[in-house]
């Protein structure tokens, strides 16, 4: 299979024709086109993501002991008081909450997501990018890649991005306080799905690994609707209560 | 290997053909993790949830004058198991393909039936669907393309079945366009339903599976009406404006009733502005709290 991908090049570039050239960076060999404006539609875990949720409310996480009784101990007050109110709105939660995002490419080789709940950005970035070091941080450090489908003859290309997120600032999973620790890694899965109706679709399908807080792996699956423009963009503060 | 043996596989590769080298391997047993809307894909919704769907006026007063022991029917014993069963019952699924046995080619992907719920066939060898006169079944009619690395599916020609598992109704003119998406160990599938007698638009919902660590058999047969008890000729059901479980939402949740009754807007962010002066979070959980086992 080693000998796969160059064959497939040479095919791709047309009868007798010279070989497609490799992409001259990440954003001009973009398989799927991300960027634009979506709004997620919440249909799932409403309960969870519209309202606050209930102290005690844990169903569906897989939670351990050392979680749950983290958990119990949640007091928004006090997250309030010493100012920590964006816990929810780190990189493993912040495409569970009800919003509007906003993907650019940064340049080239780093693509830019921004969410206007709580007001966040998270940096993907491609190639040989090294993280800075430093403190963790909410939004962590993604390294992004593609992965494209081999298409059949005559089709546009067809993929996926794969993101990895780690070097994480403790934080929510939800915004009652189920956590999560700085040990939890991130990976997410952005498809760009075309729709019967005409609707263009952004799954994202996310998988946080945290052996401090989870007894296996977190996987859910958001989505989002794309927008024509930037309707109902609202940036807004993190909160702790609403 | 010597150059000779590398050009011969070299040819071999290229005779393949591109449009195989687009498809993946979705077959197996697959196991539902359910960390996501986990009561839902469980025991069942709340009675009077109906929270993020679009219904229209149509779709929220079937959905309110439902009563449980209608699925005691005759009629309506089989309502659960429409192929939107697949994307909010409990349960893993098990995938393969049907070849056809003398070009080898992919006639149709199959998922396997589960207990009621008949299987999911997904031709994939361009037949037309059926004629809008032609009978509905529970399983419907589906064909299949590739999509670059996605299988995508749609299906047309279910009886009416159930939405959410609380009443929440599809109707028999609802089609179904299902993604099957393969990201190595994870199956994501992302289905978009249609419902012009029920919803203003459609209604989408996401899961991902996991490789089951035991197989999963494709079991049981169709549902078969049988006797429940319901007599002849009644219909279980509420009046309007009568229906006692209307207010669970608000007593478990303080959801707001304007919320639990769904409509599109319930599904977007702006919806939380409409709310929040509304809503006062419970002091603590009281029921179906713990995390997942």
């Amino acid at each position: 299979m080693a000998l796969a991908f160059p064959l497939l090049a040479q095919a791709q570039g047309g009868r007798g024709g010279a070989p497609a050239p490799p992409p001259a960076n990440p954003k001009a060999g973009a398989p799927i086109d991300l960027t634009g404006y979506w709004v997620s539609i919440v249909d799932e875990d409403w309960r969870f993501r519209m309202v606050m949720p209930p102290k005690g409310d844990y169903e569906g996480v897989p939670m351990n002991p050392a979680a749950v009784k983290f958990a119990d101990g949640w007091d928004p007050a006090k997250d309030e008081a010493s100012g920590d109110l964006c816990k929810a709105y780190g990189a493993p939660a912040i495409l569970r909450q009800p919003e509007h995002l906003h993907i650019t490419w940064q340049d080239d080789r780093t693509l830019r997501m921004d969410a206007d709940t709580g007001t966040q950005t998270r940096v993907f970035h491609f190639a040989e990018w090294k993280a800075p070091g430093g403190p963790p941080t909410l939004q962590g450090d993604s390294v992004a890649q593609w992965e494209t489908a081999r298409p059949a003859r005559g089709s546009p290309p067809h993929g996926s991005l794969k993101v990895v997120t780690s070097h994480l600032k403790a934080g929510y999973l939800r915004k009652n306080g189920v956590p999560y620790s700085e040990n939890a890694d991130l990976t997410e899965y952005y498809d760009v799905l075309k729709e019967h109706n005409g609707d263009t679709m952004l799954v994202v399908t996310i998988v946080v690994t945290d052996p401090q807080y989870l007894k296996e792996p977190f996987i859910i699956t958001s989505h989002f609707k794309k927008q024509d423009g930037d309707a109902g963009w609202k940036p807004t503060p993190c909160t702790v209560k609403w | 290997m010597t150059r000779t043996q590398v050009s011969l596989n070299v040819a071999m590769f290229l005779c393949m053909g591109f449009p195989a080298l687009a498809q993946i391997d979705l077959s197996g047993s697959w196991a539902s993790k359910n960390h996501e809307d986990a009561l839902e894909r469980g025991a069942g919704p709340n009675p009077g949830d109906f929270t993020g769907i679009p219904f229209n006026d149509a779709g929220r007063a079937k959905a309110l004058s439902y009563k449980q022991s209608q699925i005691s029917m005759p009629e309506r014993i089989c309502a659960f198991y429409s192929q939107w069963h697949m994307m909010i019952g409990t349960f893993g699924i098990k995938m393969w393909n049907q070849t056809d046995p003398v070009s080898g080619k992919t006639v149709a992907w199959v998922i396997g039936a589960w207990e009621d719920r008949d299987a999911m066939i997904i031709w994939m060898d361009g037949r037309p669907h059926p004629g809008k006169s032609a009978p509905h079944s529970e399983s419907g009619f589906t064909t299949g393309v590739w999509e670059g690395d996605v299988l995508t599916a749609y299906t047309t020609h279910m009886l009416t079945g159930y939405l959410r598992r609380n009443g929440a109704m599809t109707s028999d003119q609802a089609t179904i366009t299902t993604h099957f998406i393969r990201h190595g160990d994870l199956l994501t599938v992302a289905a978009q339903l249609e419902d012009p007698i029920y919803l203003t638009e459609p209604y989408y919902i996401t899961r991902t599976f996991v490789p089951s660590p035991t197989v999963i058999n494709s079991t049981g047969m169709p549902c078969i009406p049988g006797d429940e008890g319901v007599a002849a000729g009644t219909v279980p059901h509420y009046l309007p404006d009568q229906n006692p479980l209307l207010g669970e939402m608000m007593k478990l949740y303080h959801i707001p009733q304007e919320a639990a009754l769904g409509g599109a807007e319930t599904a977007y962010p702006a919806f939380r502005d409409k709310i929040k002066d509304q809503f006062t979070p419970p002091p603590k959980c009281e029921r179906n709290c713990a995390p997942r086992n």
